[in-house]
């Protein structure tokens, strides 16, 4: 009985307590968090794709913000030319998609750092094209959707457009990545990455197709980041290259190291302490007394406990436990 | 599009100018990776504290500061980042040896934000680096050579002949290329690895911190957040030319340069000439997966 309530009983619970948040905070002085915890969220569904490729397979990739930023531009072109969002988000995980599988094919060869920084590379040269591409992107400016001619986001008739509305769509979003992320990590597919994280070599002999299941990988992650990208765009009706530079990526990166590797409440809790923590310090604890000279060193003391924890929890906060099987 | 000689000296010049600046960073990120296998993502604050530390030690002298006084800052700062990338070794990353292979890079964006918000906390603004003794130009023929341009090629090469000879000619240099071929062996060999790593992040922070001296009189300012562009750029660079390689690092950085300024010498928009940078990283690396110095390591089995 009580491991029922553990597992089963308890969680519930929390996700709906969880999920009544916003009729508490909307109003109050605390209404910020609903849009903390949305962004949250939309990072949750980044973090979790980017997990898939880092955690599992073991590939560095310090990029995967272009991923993000083709999601949220190929949304906001398409909705200024009045397409409807439902039709927007498949085409911005299509392209990211699309666009990763083609880049893809001939990088998934170089090893370790090699391919770090080849996606580097990619994530830069994708921020510098948006910055240029005057035509479709209206460069640094970026593209507001604050237009008559982008249609209205609409669920079943009902208008989104304040924070709570995509406070729930965003974990709408985020549930049905952590149940494909459950489902891949049960799967041949998933036990495949994690040999071939262990050692390339052995997995390769036991005759598992390195090249195309970390191309598998490479790809479903950046269908993650197309969502989290479509999602984003809509929310801020505002996107601009410089939400997507490699100092994101490697944030993001670091979400998914902090929490642990591989394993799937680990990178959330890694996404809500990255994300949270600065805002955190900011808010209240240091206000009363510093003022606004700790404000300004909320980041110094964000980076000393980023330091701590890698050396105190090297494995990540809440690694992942080897199954006993 | 009309391209004169005299151009074309120029955006050379320019790019060797920047290229040493990013082979003196880029053999910092190589060294440690030669014998740790890790890429130190904090080294670019190094270079950063190099920058704003000799920003600081001017006001010395008000007047701006004679040769001697160059001289001063430059081996302070070098002193001043090599002693700061010990720290960071010891406290960031030496207890991390034997974590999971990404830890570190946790500890190093850590420490990347305390270093740049300590810098912030002190002066968050752009801070102008005053005019040195090199300025002006002077004629080779019928080309202009500006003295700061030549000054700092001849300073970042001086550094790495330097370097070079350290490595090849003496004992510690001999004790750091045995412990980058293979530490177990070394150790049993009775050469003490950890002051050789300790030594390594020394000298790589202390080039680090030249270049950043070398940035700041190259652009006359320097920032708590400068670091990071040409951070990524020595990274590149060290990869270009197969990391892990001394003489590749300095191949790679001269080359990111060359290509960085005649890209932005000749492509219809200057902001190409990144985007150009990488697409050449790129196609290299697939034909030449371990850059262009690396050694193409075969797998044991």
């Amino acid at each position: 009985m009580p491991k029922k309530f553990n597992r089963f009983v308890l969680p519930l619970f929390l996700a709906m307590v969880f999920l009544a948040l916003p009729f508490f905070l909307e109003g109050t002085t605390w209404g910020f968090l609903v849009r903390i915890l949305g962004v949250m969220g939309l990072y949750g569904i980044l973090a979790l794709g980017l997990n898939l490729v880092l955690g599992y397979v073991g590939l560095l990739d310090l990029g995967f913000m272009a991923f993000y930023a083709i999601g949220a531009y190929t949304t906001a072109v398409l909705s200024l030319r009045g397409w409807n969002f439902w039709f927007c988000l498949p085409a911005s995980a299509l392209m990211a998609m699309g666009v990763r599988t083609v880049l893809g094919a001939p990088v998934l060869r170089l090893r370790g750092d090699y391919l770090a920084v080849v996606t580097l590379g990619f994530g830069e040269i994708t921020r510098i094209t948006l910055n240029n591409w005057d035509s479709l992107t209206r460069g640094p400016q970026g593209i507001s959707l604050l237009s008559a001619a982008v249609p209205p986001l609409r669920f079943f008739g009902y208008s989104l457009y304040t924070n709570t509305h995509f406070f729930y769509l965003i974990f709408a979003f985020l549930a049905m990545a952590w149940l494909v992320c459950r489902r891949l990590d049960r799967s041949r597919i998933g036990r495949a990455w994690i040999a071939i994280r262990e050692d390339e070599t052995a997995a390769r002999s036991m005759g598992i197709h390195v090249a195309r299941l970390k191309n598998v990988a490479f790809t479903i992650s950046a269908g993650f980041a197309g969502v989290a990208g479509a999602l984003f765009a809509r929310w801020e009706n505002f996107v601009t290259p410089e939400s997507f530079t490699f100092w994101e990526s490697a944030l993001l990166v670091a979400m998914v190291v902090l929490g642990g590797m591989g394993s799937l409440p680990g990178v959330l809790l890694g996404v809500a302490m990255i994300v949270g923590l600065p805002e955190f310090l900011r808010a209240d604890l240091f206000s009363r007394w510093g003022g606004g000279q700790m404000v300004n060193a909320r980041y110094l003391i964000f980076g000393a406990l980023l330091v701590g924890a890698a050396l105190f929890r090297p494995e990540g906060v809440w690694p992942r436990s080897r199954r006993k099987d | 599009m009309f391209v004169s000689g005299n151009v074309i000296f120029e955006q050379v010049l320019n790019g060797l100018t920047l290229g040493g600046i990013y082979a003196l960073i880029a053999l910092g990120y190589t060294m440690v990776y030669g014998v740790l296998r890790m890429i130190n993502f904090a080294h670019s604050e190094l270079f950063m504290l190099g920058a704003v530390g000799g920003w600081g030690l001017l006001a010395l002298w008000p007047g701006g500061a004679t040769l001697g006084g160059i001289c001063v800052i430059f081996f302070v700062a070098m002193v001043g980042s090599g002693l700061l990338a010990l720290f960071l070794n010891r406290v960031a990353y030496a207890p991390l040896r034997g974590s999971p292979r990404l830890t570190p890079l946790l500890s190093a964006i850590g420490a990347s934000l305390f270093l740049q918000n300590v810098v912030f906390l002190w002066r968050d603004s752009q801070l102008a680096f005053p005019p040195l003794f090199v300025s002006g130009h002077f004629h080779v023929g019928h080309l202009d050579v500006s003295f700061l341009q030549t000054f700092i090629i001849l300073i970042s090469i001086f550094l790495m002949v330097n370097l070079t000879l350290f490595i090849r000619k003496t004992r510690l240099g001999k004790a750091m290329r045995a412990v980058s071929q293979d530490a177990e062996t070394a150790e049993l060999m009775g050469i003490p690895v950890h002051r050789v790593v300790a030594l390594t992040f020394f000298i790589g922070g202390a080039l680090g911190g030249a270049a950043g001296v070398l940035n700041g009189l190259y652009y006359g300012s320097v920032k708590y957040n400068m670091g990071f562009a040409p951070g990524i750029k020595a990274f590149t660079s060290a990869v270009l030319g197969g990391i892990g390689s001394v003489p590749g690092a300095m191949l790679g950085g001269f080359l990111l340069g060359l290509l960085e300024s005649l890209g932005a010498g000749f492509l219809p928009k200057p902001e190409w000439k990144d985007v150009f940078a990488f697409v050449v990283l790129i196609i290299v690396l697939l034909f030449r997966p371990a850059g262009l110095l690396g050694k193409n390591r075969a797998e044991k089995v």
